[in-house]
Order: C-alpha cells, then structure tokens, then sequence
C-alpha cells in the first residue's frame, strides 16, 4: 500500500500514521495487515452519520527497523482522534497477542500512539479494548517480546493511551509528545481551575509535554520532533529493553515509590526539575533537543532499569 | 450518510503498476481516497460516502472535470469524505493517481 513519499526531516507531530510508518521503518520494508482495501471499518460510526475510515484508524503490519524485523501498529490521530474503538482497538491486541503466541512472528512490537483515548461513540468496547490491550501487551512482555511506545502525534497519549504507555517495555516521546490519563480539561472540570488551569499552555506542556516526562522517568528516551528522529531514537532504544521479570517489577515499583516522595509535593514542572538537582530549571523549556536529550542522559532518575 | 455513486467511461486505462493506494485521513475538511485497479478497460467507478449533504452537483462536477483531466480507467475510486472543500478533492484524487501510476 503505497502512500504520499515524505521527507525524513519531516515532523512526526504533523506526519499521518502511514507517513510515520513510511518513514520510521527500512524503505519498502512494510507489510500491512488487514489494509484498507479489506474495509475493516466501524460497524458503529454511520449510526451516528459520522464518516468511517477502511483501516477504522489504525495501520498494523511488519517491517523492519535497521534490519531488525519489527511488528507495528500506528493510530491516525486525526482521525476522531486517534481513539480506541471496537475495531480500531481489536487490530492493535490481535497483533499484540500474535506477537506472544507466535515465536517466529517478530519479537518486537513498536505502538506509534496518537490517542485521545477511547472512542466517545464506542465508548464500552473502547473501554473493554483497552483493558484487552493492558493484558496482552503484559502477556506479550512475559513471553519475552519488548513493547516499545512512541508518542509524539497531536492527539498525544491520553486516556487508554496513557495507560497503554505505562504497560509498554520502553516509551520514546518528543517534546510534543504528551503522556497522561486524565487530559487537561478533565482535570480542570473535576477539581477545578486551580488545580489544573487548562488554558495556561505553558503549564500543560511543561507538566504533560515530553519534556518533563523524560526527565521524571516517564519516557526512556527523547526523539526530535523529526521521522529520522524518533528512528534513531527507537533504534537506540532497542538494545536496552529490560527483561520483565520479578526484579524488574520490585525496580518499578521502587521506583514509582520513590518519584511520589519526591516529587508529591511539588505543583509545578520546574519545582520537580529543581528536586532533580537540574541547576537552571527555567532554561529546560526553551532548551534546544539535542541540548536537552544530552542533559535528560545525565539525570539518575530519567535513567532507570525498571519499567 | 450521503452515498453517491458515479459511473464513467474514461479515454483509457491508467497507467503504472499499482494495484491499490490510499491518501489522506478522514478529519476536517480533509477525505480519504482509496484506489483499486480491479475494473475491465476505461471503467471508472466513484463512490463517496459523506456526511454533509446538498452537495451533489458539486460532487459531479469535480469528478466530471477529474475524469476528464486524469483518464482514471480501470479504477474503483472509494472516498470517505470529512467535509473537504473541492479543491482538496480534487488534490487528493490528483495525489492517488500519480501514486497508482508508479511503475
């Protein structure tokens, strides 16, 4: 299935899933299943006189990545944002459960998230998708195969997404990568504006933005907002995925103990940058990619062998 | 949901060696266009499925002038549309087509 060609030095947050495909694996390498032309769509959409797409917004095959063969899945985050629905999400724990059953599928699965979350129109196989993919992806990992999200797309990774990231082996993001579960303004519209004030960009992207994820150990690895960039990121990454194992696990846990007792009482991004020792916390926003990717490499937490 | 579905005969076959290519994303104002080479000599098929109605004779008259333009022969043309203008229509059939004619 061929697609519009597109530059590497593209931006990934502006780049459609197949362009982020096209450009993230080995040229020419990919295989897609279950394509467009199989009209594998919706079955829910057009109840609500709303367009399907024929790939219902997500793309999954194998490629390979610097010659290594990979399976992987993209959602399109500008289609209804990106959001896990009855198929949608089906497409993504179909090939996260072939991953853990077949040994001589690749054993290694790239999640190119751009998520809202779950389908609003779909809203009960969304959720129940989403706890599926959970379980597979934790099953997947068990059986020895690493789990690698990347999260760099408008939609960001929010919701089910979110939730989806913190299961995954190793999480790449880029500065307009965002991770959490409740978005912005839901926490705004449940405790109110002073908690969490939706409308200060500056604050969202500093507490939800990649940045700050990378530097609290909430992504492994930091990729220019670039297709080159988050290939070279992943790539690097793929040499330092964790076993999942008892000790991995007593390390994560350990680790998210220790981030809540030091960062519990903080209120904002830079409070939490000035725990981390970091010596100008203001200067982390404007800071240059690579500038910031050389300093997150130095900060103990950022660089942990759990998850 | 509006389903309009528009038949022609081009001038001839298109050329290239695709068999099947999909552009663009359903979002706002945007569409996507999928390409099948599957139809026998000039036949070309149209069907676009969209949410905003009262637009029909526009429709036409795009694929009328694509048609015409591009001799799209041979190929089944499926488009969900999210409320794209014509001139992104027209972009995108455009973009599909020099896609299938890769060799």
């Amino acid at each position: 299935m061929e697609n519009a060609a597109i530059n590497a030095q593209a931006g990934w947050f502006q780049a459609t899933a197949r362009q982020r495909i096209a450009g993230l694996l080995d040229s020419n390498s990919f295989t897609e299943f279950m394509g467009p032309s199989e009209r594998v769509q919706s079955p829910h959409l057009h109840l609500f006189d709303l367009p399907s797409a024929f790939d219902d917004g997500v793309v999954i095959g194998r490629g390979k990545l610097d010659g290594r063969d990979v399976l992987i899945a993209a959602q399109e985050g500008q289609f209804m944002g990106g959001t896990f629905a009855e198929v949608s999400g089906a497409k993504i724990v179909g090939l996260m459960r072939a991953a853990r059953d077949h040994k001589e599928l690749p054993q290694t699965v790239l999640l190119l998230l751009d998520s809202g979350g779950v389908r609003l129109q779909e809203a009960n196989a969304g959720e129940l998708v989403v706890a599926e993919l959970m379980r597979a992806i934790v099953e997947a990992r068990s059986a020895g195969v690493a789990v690698i999200a990347l999260v760099g797309g408008k939609a960001g990774a929010f919701g089910g997404a979110g939730l989806t990231a913190a299961t995954c082996s190793r999480i790449v993001v880029s500065e307009q990568g965002r991770i959490g579960v409740s978005g912005p303004e839901v926490i705004e519209t449940n405790k109110g504006v002073e908690e969490f004030d939706a409308a200060n960009k500056a604050l969202v992207w500093s507490v939800d933005g990649g940045k700050n994820r990378r530097l609290i150990g909430g992504a492994d690895a930091f990729a220019q907002d670039s297709i080159e960039g988050f290939r070279a990121a992943t790539t690097a990454l793929l040499a330092k995925v964790p076993a999942f194992d008892l000790k991995t696990m007593h390390a994560e846990q350990a680790r998210l103990a220790s981030r809540q007792e030091k960062f519990g009482a903080c209120d904002d991004a830079i409070s939490m940058w000035r725990k981390l020792d970091i010596k100008d916390p203001e200067a982390i926003r404007d800071m240059a990619g690579k500038d910031f990717a050389t300093l997150a490499n130095t900060i103990k937490e950022a660089n942990h062998d759990a998850r | 949901m509006l389903i309009l579905k528009l038949r022609h005969a081009a001038k001839r076959r298109l050329s290239g060696k695709q068999d099947t290519a999909i552009i663009g994303v359903v979002a706002s104002g945007n569409l996507e266009v999928l390409l099948e080479r599957v139809l026998p000599g000039a036949d070309c098929e149209i069907e676009i499925a969209t949410p905003v109605t009262g637009y029909d004779e526009t429709w036409k008259a795009v694929i009328d002038e694509f048609v015409e333009r591009f001799s799209p022969g041979g190929l089944r043309i499926s488009i969900n549309d999210g409320g794209a203008r014509p001139d992104t229509v027209f972009l995108r059939l455009m973009q599909g087509c020099a896609l299938m004619e890769k060799v």
